[in-house]
């Protein structure tokens, strides 16, 4: 019977948001390995994956799972034009810190700060929240992000604005766009279906 | 042009016209515009609708875009239940019970518990639960959670799902459906919102 709720009473959880490597349990039991079909083969999109709990466990619906996860790719990985790689991870970064989901801020803060070669900035939006000054570049994606993750969404033209004043292209606002919308996806499976931990230390 | 079948939902929402500056915007994109669509179709022409049924689906979805306070899309879904008026109606009005702001809730970790923000925790009423049944108004429940406070999720609401006659499987095409939801009703809303400081540049038509 794989319909059980596992929990973690003793898991060593983050304390914060953090920019750190940190892991995440599943609390419902992922499809396993043995028990993939060619669908589900199909479904993880990238082999590797399967060894994922998270990925694993979405794989219980391949054919979601794949369109989800080719979605994701383009929206961040396609840099043929567009915003670049490290504000589009800002923009999933920022959703991410609105929507309170720490592994996924830990994950896109470490591309962000990465690509953008501002770590110490990424890691002010980390600890001071969505209101953290930063330049108005990174200020406006961040609003916009925001502003995209409310219920009721509270975007407005005043967001566009604000992005083509600070030197977006109407073809990279659809990034940011994209990318923040797609956050308010990715962080809602990964608060709801499991929790993170911080990685066995040594 | 290109005639896509089935049509693209995004572009039928948007109302783009081939050419049109929607249409040229998107088209820098095609991918995203073509997985988001495979993504539609995966959740609403289903391959498996053995652990949660199209009806389902789509009760589920008026629910979350009338969060959203979304009126297209809730249209949209809305049209998708015509044969079950008493299943739309419970729907809606739960949704109307449930409107709030989010994100709010509280976080787990030490470290946050100053950003803990308080909010309605929504569970059907009676009658909606007579309506639409223990495992639907459990599921409404659950998005409602997972559409305004997610960072309030905690291995307690899934057993309250699968309590409700939720199985695994289905709890996982359940929280790909609501969270897919979030992401489209963005999508639709900042791009039209993107529209609408754009100028008026549909192409010239021949004589239509």
């Amino acid at each position: 019977m794989t319909d059980t709720v596992t929990t973690y009473p003793h898991l060593d959880r983050p304390e914060r948001f953090t920019a750190a490597q940190i892991g995440w349990v599943p609390w419902l039991t992922p499809l396993p390995v043995e028990e993939f079909t060619d669908r589900h083969w199909a479904g993880v999109v990238d082999r590797s994956r399967a060894a994922s709990p998270y990925f694993a466990l979405l794989a219980r619906d391949p054919e979601i799972l794949a369109a989800r996860t080719t979605t994701d790719k383009d929206i961040f990985y396609n840099t043929t034009g567009g915003l670049p790689r490290a504000e589009r991870e800002l923009a999933a970064t920022a959703t991410s810190r609105e929507n309170g989901c720490v592994f996924c801020a830990s994950v896109h803060a470490r591309f962000a700060g990465h690509y953008a070669k501002r770590t110490d900035d990424v890691q002010l939006l980390l600890d001071e929240g969505v209101t953290a000054p930063l330049d108005e570049r990174w200020s406006a994606i961040v609003a916009a992000s925001v502003a995209l993750a409310a219920t009721p969404v509270r975007f407005s033209a005043e967001h566009i604005h604000r992005l083509r004043a600070a030197g977006l292209e109407d073809s990279e606002i659809i990034d940011v766009i994209n990318g923040s919308s797609f956050f308010n996806w990715a962080n809602r499976l990964m608060l709801s279906l499991g929790e993170p931990e911080n990685p066995a230390e040594g | 042009m290109t005639i896509r079948i089935p049509p693209d939902v995004i572009d039928v929402l948007l109302g783009t016209r081939p050419d049109d500056t929607l249409d040229t915007l998107r088209s820098l994109r095609p991918a995203t515009r073509e997985h988001t669509q495979r993504s539609f179709e995966a959740l609403f022409q289903p391959v498996d609708e053995s652990h949660i049924g199209l009806a389902e689906r789509y009760a589920i979805a008026v629910f979350v875009a009338a969060l959203h306070k979304d009126v297209r899309l809730t249209e949209f879904y809305a049209a998708g239940l015509g044969d079950h008026p008493a299943l739309l109606s419970a729907v809606r009005s739960a949704a109307d019970a449930g409107q709030a702001e989010g994100p709010y809730g509280s976080y787990r970790e030490a470290g946050l518990q100053a950003e803990n923000q308080e909010g309605l925790t929504f569970q059907v009423g009676t009658a909606g639960r007579d309506a639409l049944g223990t495992r639907l108004a459990a599921a409404l429940d659950h998005a409602h959670r997972l559409v305004f406070h997610p960072r309030d999720s905690r291995p307690e609401a899934l057993e309250a799902l699968i309590a409700a006659g939720w199985d695994t499987d289905g709890i996982v095409t359940l929280s790909q459906l609501i969270a897919f939801l979030t992401f489209q009703i963005r999508v639709v809303s900042g791009l039209l919102t993107l529209a609408e400081t754009l100028p008026l540049t549909h192409p010239t038509e021949a004589s239509s």
